[in-house]
C-alpha cells in the first residue's frame, strides 16, 4: 500500500498534530519518572495520546503505527485500571519512550515523503510480554468489569464478567472537593466523564460545570451530587469516587430508583454529550506552556485555548514570509519616500508632521511583524531534558539540569537551527565534563552534577549559555592534540587560555582517546560553529579546571533588519552594522605606519590597530587615497579590532538585509560582504560582515 | 513563469523559434525567447568587489536586486561607454536571474529549425564556447546563444580569460 502523499490535504495537519503530541507525551513519561511513579492523571494523559494518535494513524492507514500505539495503549489501559502494586516504572518509561521514538521515526519517513516501513515486530513482541508479565503478577485480583455501553470503544483486553453482579442499581454520590484544590466544576466534571463507562444513567447537579465557571463556587459551598443507575456494583462505584483527587469529604450510597427518578425530575436534564474537547482542558495548561509562542505549519486551523483564556491561532509561516518581505519592502518604499530630495523642501508643516506619522507607524509596524515570528526557547530547552536522561542512564550519571529565562524569545529560523547544536554541547558537558559520581565525591564536589541551560537578551543578541559543573577543559591535552594535528598556529607560550579553549572549535578536534557512542569523532564542535555561523552566530567557550565549563552562543536577534553606519568608498556605498563599530575618526599623518611586513597600523591611544584600505581591498577606482583626508572607522568583532578606512561618512539608517543575488554568491564567496540593501534614494549599499573582515589579518 | 508563457505562446505562434536579436560591436546574436524577461535601459549599478569584470554590478529593478552582466567583456570584445541605446536584457536561466548588457537591442525574429545550422569550428576558441548554432534570417546570420554557457564560469574558461589590458579575469 502506497500512499498518494500528492492529495493528502490531511498530512501536514497529522504530521503537526502527532508531531505535538509525540513531544507532549515523552515530556509526560519523562516527568513521570522523575517523580518516581506514574500518578493517575499521568496515565490518563499518556493513554489519551497513544489514544488519539492510534486513531490518526488508523485514518491515514498507517498500520504499523497504529498497532504500536495499540498496544502502548493496552499496556496502560491495563494500568489505569487495574493499578498494579508493583510497576517497573523504569522499564515502562524505557518502553513508552522507545514507543515514542519508533513513532517519531516513522513520522519523519512520512515527512520526507518517504514510506514509513519500519518493522514494530519486536518492539511490539516486547510490549505485549510486558503486559503479560504484568497480568501475571496481578492475578486472581479483582478484574474490573466491562460493561455493555453504547459507546463504540475497542479495547482488546478480554473482559471477565463478574458473575455477582447482574442487577442494574441506583447509587447516590456527593462530593467536597478539598478546600483549595481550585476549578471544582472541571473536576467534577472529570469525575463524571469517568464515569460514563460504568453507568447507563448519570444526573448530576450542578449540571453546567462545562461551561459555568461560577458553578465552582457552588460546587465548594454545597458539594457535587450525583445520582446514577449502574450495573457495575456498589463496590465499584465506591472504589471509583474514592480515587478522586482532591476530594475531601464524600459520601455514596445506594439508593432506590424512585429517588433517581425524582433527582431527574427536578434536572430535567438528559445524559448530556461529553465532546472530546473537553477532555484537554485540564492538561490545556500544562501544555498551553507550550502550545502558546509556537507558529507552526497548520493550514488556519482555528485552536482555541479555551481554558486559559489567549486565543490562539495557527498560521502558516509561508504567510508569514510574504508578511516581513512586503514589511521590509514598505520600509524601504517609506525612505525613499520621506527622504528623498524633493520632498525635503516641501515648505508645508502638515506634510511633515504627516510624514513623521508615516514614519512612526512603519517603524510600529515592522516592530510587530518581528515579534510574531518569535517563538519562546523553552520548547527547545524542554527537549533537552531527553538527551540528559537518556545518557545519564547509559553513562551511569546522575545530572540535573536547571533552566533559566526559556521563555527568552528568538526568531523562527534560528530556533531550528540552535536545536542541533544544543544538544551537541550538553552531550559534551554530560560525556567530557561531568566526571562519574565517584570522582566527583573525591574532589569534595556534589555527587550530582549541574548543567544550567540559560538563555538571556543582550543587546541585539541572545546569548544561550550551557555551564556544567564538571571538571572544566584540559589545557595541555588540547595543546597536546593540536600538535599532533598540525594545527598549531603560535608557540604555546604565545596563546591565551581563550585562545587555547577555542582550539576546540576546529574540526577533527577531540581530545577523548577513544570514540565513545556520543562523542570522540572530533565531529562534535565544528559542526556547532558551523550550524551558528549559519544564523549569523558565534561561539565562546570558557573553562576553569576542575569547576566547569561555559560554552556561550551569542546569536544575532534578527537577521533580516541591521542599524547600520552608511559609508562610501569612491562611487560605491557600503554600510557596517552599528552594533561593530567602537569609534571613528579622522587620523593624523603621523599616527599611521607601517610596519616591516608593510602591514599598515595606526596608534590611538597607546594601541596599535590595523588598518583595512577599503579602496585597496576591494580595488575600487577614485577612493580617497590621503589617510589624514578619509575616515577611520574602529570596528570590532569576536575581540578583535580593525579600522577600516573610507572615504566619508554618509549617516545612519535602519535597513533591510536582502541577500546577494545567487548568480553573485555562487560566482564567488566574497569576504566581507554579508548581503545589500537599498538606500533612501534607490541606490544599492553593500553591508559588510565585519567578522570576515576581522578574521582576515590574524594578529 | 517562463513556462506560463510559453504555453500561452504555443497556441498562437511557436515560441520555440523566436529568437530576440541584439548587436554587440557589428555582430548580431540572438537568445531564445523564452530566456528573456525583460529589456530595459541601463541603469546606474553598484560595482560588486572581486568578482570577473564581466559582472560589472548589481542594479535595483523595482525593489529587486539584479547581477549585470557586460556581454562586450563577456566575450572578450573591448569595452565601450554606454549610452542612451545600450539595454539590459534581464533573463532567467535556471532559477538565475541576470541581466546582460548589450550595445543595443534589435528585435525578435522567427528562425525555423532547417534555418538553423551547426556553427562551425572556428579558430578562436573563446567566444565559440558561448554560441550554440547559427541562424539564418533573410542574408544576415544570428549567432545563437548558449546560455547556460554564458553564466557558466569554470576555471578552464577562466585562464583562459584575459581582457584586453592583459590581466588575467579571476
Amino acid at each position: 500500500m502506497s500512499v498518494n502523499f500528492e492529495n493528502e490535504p490531511m498530512m501536514d495537519i497529522y504530521i503537526f498534530e502527532t508531531n505535538q503530541m509525540l513531544d507532549q507525551l515523552e515530556q509526560a513519561i519523562i516527568s513521570s519518572e522523575k517523580q518516581g511513579g506514574f500518578s493517575a492523571e499521568n496515565i490518563s494523559e499518556i493513554f489519551r495520546f497513544m489514544h488519539t494518535i492510534k486513531g490518526s494513524s488508523a485514518m491515514m492507514l498507517f498500520n504499523t503505527i497504529e498497532t504500536v500505539a495499540h498496544t502502548v495503549e493496552d499496556v496502560f489501559y491495563f494500568i489505569r485500571e487495574q493499578k498494579p502494586e508493583q510497576l517497573d516504572y523504569s522499564g515502562i518509561s524505557d518502553l513508552g519512550l522507545e514507543c515514542v521514538d519508533f513513532i517519531k521515526i516513522e513520522v519523519e519517513k512520512i515527512t520526507n515523503k518517504n514510506e514509513p516501513d519500519g518493522d514494530a515486530e519486536t518492539l511490539i513482541e516486547t510490549l505485549k510480554i510486558f503486559l503479560d508479565g504484568m497480568k501475571a503478577k496481578f492475578d486472581g485480583a479483582e478484574i474490573k468489569d466491562k460493561p455493555e455501553t453504547t459507546k463504540a470503544k475497542q479495547y482488546y483486553i478480554p473482559q471477565e464478567k463478574n458473575p455477582a453482579i447482574s442487577l442494574s442499581a441506583c447509587y447516590h454520590a456527593l462530593v467536597f472537593f478539598q478546600d483549595d484544590c481550585m476549578m471544582e466544576n472541571i473536576r467534577a466534571y472529570t469525575l463524571v466523564l469517568g464515569l460514563m463507562d460504568m453507568v447507563e444513567e448519570i444526573y448530576f447537579s450542578p449540571a453546567d460545570i462545562a461551561d459555568n465557571p461560577e458553578t465552582a463556587i457552588e460546587i465548594r459551598e454545597m458539594g457535587f451530587e450525583v445520582y446514577m443507575k449502574s450495573d457495575v456494583g456498589y463496590e465499584m462505584i465506591k472504589a471509583y469516587f474514592d480515587k478522586c483527587i482532591f476530594a475531601d469529604r464524600l459520601s455514596v450510597r445506594e439508593v432506590d430508583e424512585k429517588a433517581l427518578k425524582a433527582f431527574q425530575k427536578e434536572l430535567k436534564v438528559a445524559k448530556p454529550a461529553m465532546p472530546q474537547a473537553s477532555l484537554i482542558d485540564l492538561s490545556a495548561e500544562k501544555n498551553s506552556k507550550f502550545a502558546s509562542n509556537e507558529v507552526t505549519r497548520k493550514p488556519n486551523g482555528s485552536n482555541g485555548n479555551g481554558a486559559n483564556g489567549q486565543a490562539m491561532i495557527s498560521v502558516n509561516v509561508d504567510k508569514l514570509d510574504k508578511l516581513m518581505n512586503l514589511v521590509g519592502e514598505l520600509v524601504i518604499s517609506e525612505s525613499m519616500v520621506t527622504q528623498s530630495p524633493d520632498v525635503e523642501n516641501i515648505e508645508s508643516e502638515n506634510f511633515h508632521k504627516a510624514s513623521l506619522e508615516l514614519h512612526k507607524i512603519t517603524e510600529e509596524l515592522q516592530d510587530m511583524v518581528m515579534a510574531i515570528r518569535m517563538v519562546s526557547l523553552s520548547n527547545t530547552f524542554m527537549k533537552m531534558n531527553r538527551i540528559v536522561r537518556d545518557m545519564c542512564k547509559k553513562l551511569n550519571k546522575e545530572i540535573v539540569m536547571e533552566f533559566i529565562g526559556e521563555q527568552t524569545e528568538v526568531d523562527k529560523n534560528i530556533i531550528e537551527h540552535i536545536s542541533d547544536p544544543l544538544m551537541h554541547v550538553i552531550r559534551n558537558s554530560i560525556d567530557h565534563g561531568i566526571e562519574d559520581e565517584d570522582e566527583r565525591l573525591a574532589k569534595g564536589k556534589d555527587k550530582v552534577g549541574h548543567i544550567i541551560l540559560e538563555a538571556k537578551n543582550m543587546g541585539s543578541d541572545v546569548l544561550i549559555i550551557v555551564k556544567d559543573d564538571g571538571q572544566g577543559l584540559s589545557k595541555e591535552k588540547i595543546i597536546e592534540k593540536a600538535k599532533k594535528n598540525g594545527i598549531l598556529e603560535k608557540s604555546e607560550e604565545e596563546l591565551t587560555d581563550r585562545e587555547i579553549y577555542k582550539l576546540i572549535l576546529l574540526p577533527g578536534f577531540s581530545t577523548n582517546e577513544a570514540i565513545t557512542e556520543y562523542s570522540g569523532r572530533g565531529v562534535g564542535m565544528d559542526v556547532v560553529v558551523k550550524n551558528l555561523e549559519s544564523i549569523g552566530g558565534v561561539v565562546l567557550v570558557e573553562s576553569e579546571p576542575n569547576r566547569g565549563t561555559t560554552i556561550t552562543m551569542k546569536i544575532p536577534l534578527t537577521l533580516a533588519i541591521v542599524e547600520g553606519m552608511n559609508i562610501s568608498v569612491g562611487r560605491s556605498r557600503y554600510t557596517i552594522p552599528i552594533t561593530t563599530i567602537s569609534e571613528s575618526f579622522r587620523p593624523q599623518a603621523g599616527d599611521c605606519f607601517r610596519d616591516p611586513d608593510n602591514n599598515e597600523m595606526v596608534m590611538i591611544r597607546g594601541k596599535c590597530y590595523p588598518i583595512l584600505r577599503l579602496h585597496e581591498h576591494y580595488k575600487i577606482k577614485n577612493g580617497q587615497t590621503d589617510l589624514s583626508k578619509g575616515i577611520l572607522i574602529m570596528v570590532e568583532q569576536d575581540e578583535k579590532r580593525i579600522c577600516i578606512f573610507a572615504d566619508e561618512l554618509l549617516g545612519q539608517q535602519q535597513v533591510v538585509v536582502k541577500s546577494l543575488p545567487h548568480y553573485v554568491t555562487s560566482t564567488k564567496k566574497i569576504i566581507g560582504l554579508a548581503g545589500c540593501t537599498l538606500l533612501a534614494d534607490g541606490s544599492i549599499s553593500l553591508i559588510m560582515d565585519i567578522g570576515g573582515l576581522t578574521g582576515l589579518r590574524l594578529q | 513563469m517562463n513556462n506560463e508563457a510559453v504555453n500561452i505562446f504555443d497556441e498562437e505562434i511557436d515560441q520555440k523559434g523566436q529568437y530576440l536579436t541584439f548587436l554587440l560591436e557589428d555582430e548580431a546574436y540572438g537568445i531564445w525567447i523564452g530566456y528573456v524577461t525583460e529589456i530595459i535601459g541601463i541603469l546606474p549599478y553598484m560595482e560588486v568587489p572581486e568578482l570577473p569584470d564581466y559582472i560589472r554590478g548589481i542594479i535595483n529593478l523595482r525593489g529587486r536586486i539584479i547581477p549585470i552582466m557586460d556581454m562586450r567583456l563577456r566575450f572578450c570584445k573591448n569595452f565601450v561607454d554606454y549610452n542612451e541605446r545600450t539595454c539590459i536584457i534581464v533573463t532567467d536561466i535556471e532559477a538565475d536571474t541576470v541581466g546582460l548588457i548589450v550595445d543595443s537591442v534589435s528585435e525578435v525574429v522567427s528562425i525555423a529549425d532547417d534555418n538553423i545550422i551547426d556553427k562551425p569550428m572556428m579558430s578562436t576558441g573563446i567566444s565559440n564556447q558561448f554560441v550554440k548554432n547559427i541562424g539564418k534570417v533573410g542574408d544576415e546570420v544570428k549567432l545563437l546563444l548558449d546560455c547556460e554557457k554564458v553564466l557558466m564560469h569554470n576555471e578552464f574558461e577562466k585562464t583562459l580569460n584575459e581582457d584586453q589590458y592583459g590581466r588575467k579575469i579571476e
